[in-house]
This record gives C-alpha cells, sequence and structure tokens, in this order.
C-alpha cells in the first residue's frame, strides 16, 4: 500500500527539513554557547538569528546591519547580493518553504481556538517596507557609538526571531548572560509575545506586516525566475484561488503579488488548472505571461 | 524573442547580484560577517541595559 503525500504535505516536510538544515548544531542548546565556524561566512536564505545556539549560517538582516554599521562600510555588497541573487531566482517561494520563522508561525498559527477568518488592512503590509528602510538601512548609519559603529537597530529592537532563537535559549542555559539582563530585553519579549499573539488571529502575521527580508524578497516576486502565472483563456473566474489563499492575495489578478509566499495552496485549489507555478514559462500561445 | 523577453531583466539582475557578491568579498566584508556571526550579537538578542 502507498501513501500519497498532499501538496501541504509536502510542503511542510521541506520546511522541517530547511529548519533542521538551518539549526543543525543542537547540542549547543545544552552548553549555552554557539557554533563558531566558517560557514557562518555564509547567509541564511530564511530569517534565522545568527545567535541561536543551533544556527549553522549568518542572519541575512543581521549581517547587512553589521557590514553597514562597522568602521569600513556603509554598505554591504556581499551581503545585498546574496539576498538579491536568491531573491531574483525563488522569490518569496523561501519564506514558503525555507524559512524558520516562517514555520514557526505557522505552527502557532494552527493552534486551535481563536478566529481564523480575520484579514489585516492593506496598509498594515506596507509596514515591513518602513522596518526594512528605517530599521535595516538608515538607523545602522545613523545611530553611531563613539567609535563610529552603528547599531543593529532591526536586531536590537524589534526582531523577535533573535529573542526566540538566540535570547531566550541562551539565557536560559548561559548563567553569565543572565546578568546582563535588562529592560531592553523584556521590551523584545513583550515584541515577542505579541507577535505570536497576533499569528494566532492571522497567518504569518510577522512576514505580512514586520518582516524586512520578506519586503525585499516580495519585490523581488515580481521578477523572479520563479513565478506564477495565470492562463486567462482557461481561468473561470470562481475565486476559489483567492479564497484558499491565506496571504489574503488574489492570484488570478496578480499572480506575482509582493505578498505570494509561492504555498502553492490556490494552484491546488484551482478547478481547472489555470494557475502554474515554475520556472518554466508555460504560455504557448507566444503571448507575454501575465504580469502582476 | 518573446519567450526569451521575461527571462531578461531578472538574469540582469542575478549577473548584478553575482558581481556584487564578488566586490563584496574582495573587499573583505566576509570578515565581517563572520566575526560579527561567530560571537554572541549580545544586542541582536536583547541583552544588556
Amino acid at each position: 500500500m502507498t501513501m500519497k503525500l498532499t501538496h501541504a504535505v509536502k510542503r511542510k516536510l521541506v520546511q522541517i527539513v530547511a529548519f533542521g538544515l538551518t539549526n543543525s548544531h543542537v547540542s549547543n542548546f545544552a552548553s549555552g554557547q554557539i557554533y563558531t565556524g566558517p560557514w557562518k561566512k555564509f547567509c541564511n536564505p530564511g530569517l534565522n538569528c545568527y545567535s541561536c545556539p543551533a544556527a549553522g549560517l549568518a542572519c541575512p538582516i543581521g549581517a547587512m546591519q553589521a557590514v553597514s554599521g562597522s568602521t569600513e562600510f556603509g554598505f554591504s555588497f556581499y551581503v545585498v547580493g546574496i539576498v538579491l541573487a536568491l531573491g531574483v531566482v525563488l522569490g518569496r517561494f523561501i519564506c514558503g518553504f525555507l524559512c524558520p520563522f516562517g514555520l514557526f508561525q505557522e505552527l502557532i498559527y494552527k493552534i486551535p481556538g481563536p478566529p481564523k477568518h480575520l484579514k489585516l488592512k492593506k496598509w498594515m503590509t506596507y509596514c515591513k517596507y518602513g522596518f526594512l528602510v528605517i530599521f535595516v538601512l538608515i538607523l545602522p548609519l545613523v545611530l553611531t557609538n563613539y567609535m563610529g559603529m552603528g547599531k543593529p537597530a532591526f536586531c536590537e529592537y524589534i526582531c523577535p526571531a533573535g529573542t526566540l532563537e538566540g535570547g531566550i535559549p541562551l539565557l536560559l542555559t548561559n548563567a553569565s548572560l543572565s546578568s546582563i539582563i535588562g529592560s531592553l530585553f523584556f521590551m523584545k519579549l513583550a515584541i515577542l509575545i505579541a507577535v505570536i499573539v497576533a499569528c494566532l488571529f492571522f497567518y504569518r502575521f510577522f512576514c505580512k506586516t514586520m518582516c524586512p527580508l520578506g519586503a525585499i524578497y516580495g519585490l523581488l516576486n515580481k521578477i523572479s525566475l520563479y513565478r506564477m502565472e495565470v492562463d486567462k483563456k482557461t481561468c473561470v473566474s470562481c475565486g476559489k484561488c483567492a479564497t484558499v489563499c491565506k496571504m489574503d492575495v488574489d492570484p488570478s489578478k496578480t499572480p506575482n503579488s509582493a505578498e505570494c509566499i509561492r504555498c502553492g495552496d490556490c494552484t491546488k485549489a484551482c478547478p481547472v488548472g489555470a494557475l502554474h507555478l515554475g520556472f518554466a514559462r508555460k504560455n504557448e500561445t507566444g503571448q507575454e505571461p501575465e504580469k502582476a | 524573442m518573446d519567450r526569451i523577453k521575461p527571462y531578461i531583466i531578472p538574469v540582469v539582475v542575478l549577473a548584478l547580484a553575482i558581481g556584487m557578491i564578488a566586490w563584496g568579498v574582495s573587499r573583505g566584508e566576509v570578515n565581517i560577517v563572520l566575526a560579527k556571526a561567530v560571537n554572541v550579537c549580545l544586542e541582536c538578542i536583547g541583552l544588556g541595559k
């Protein structure tokens, strides 16, 4: 007897494998140390704190701020180049399949009880661009110490992934760090709790409204090689794709929306197979694919 | 030509990104990334006053 895995289960398996590969140094949780090997030269595709004991790669958002806040450079060609390369190939597929914090939010959303039909206001999805510009690009250049080094403002004041993956595990296992706990930690803990509570009601609340990495990949969704196409001749405008979309996108109208995380739920829900996700253009009519 | 057109912009951006990575590596940005990532970033995890 063979068991056929559904698309949703396959995606969850990919997410779990990606989570495991990103955070493979699990034994560090016991010692309260972090991995210090050469792989940390490279950036993780998704959001994952490099101060997490298990993390094997650098966080792209943290690394971006570290370089731009350094005394030597004001901009990181290396990190931006990595994010740009990954984003222009895969777009927000990275959010949907490879991001550890995305998986965490999806699991929180699965907790039954709170109403799940609520939708965020459209303007709230634009906030992530504000976080990107203000906290990741501007403040690390402006908020400098006496040595001229900039603050990693998003990591320091906002990032709930850092608190969850780095702050809490290290505080629990590394006694020397407990002595330097201050008001900043409690402020960040409050942000983490607020995000978790919001994720009970709204699917991937952080991705939709706060994630600067999602903002970059979202903009690249519009030109990425991995993209969605709508066959307008086949589409019957039944609206099923928009109904199943938990990112509040209408794929038949905006197949390459900045909000689409390429989960593929819409392509499976389409009764006539009018939606196609992939690298290859399937349009055989010689017409250009639908633009977002 | 119509089949190639949609690939032009992403391929150009990809080439630009690869160039940026190479430029960043050549001027030593990797060392800063590594130095930051192998030390516990106290401010990143919210420790400190």
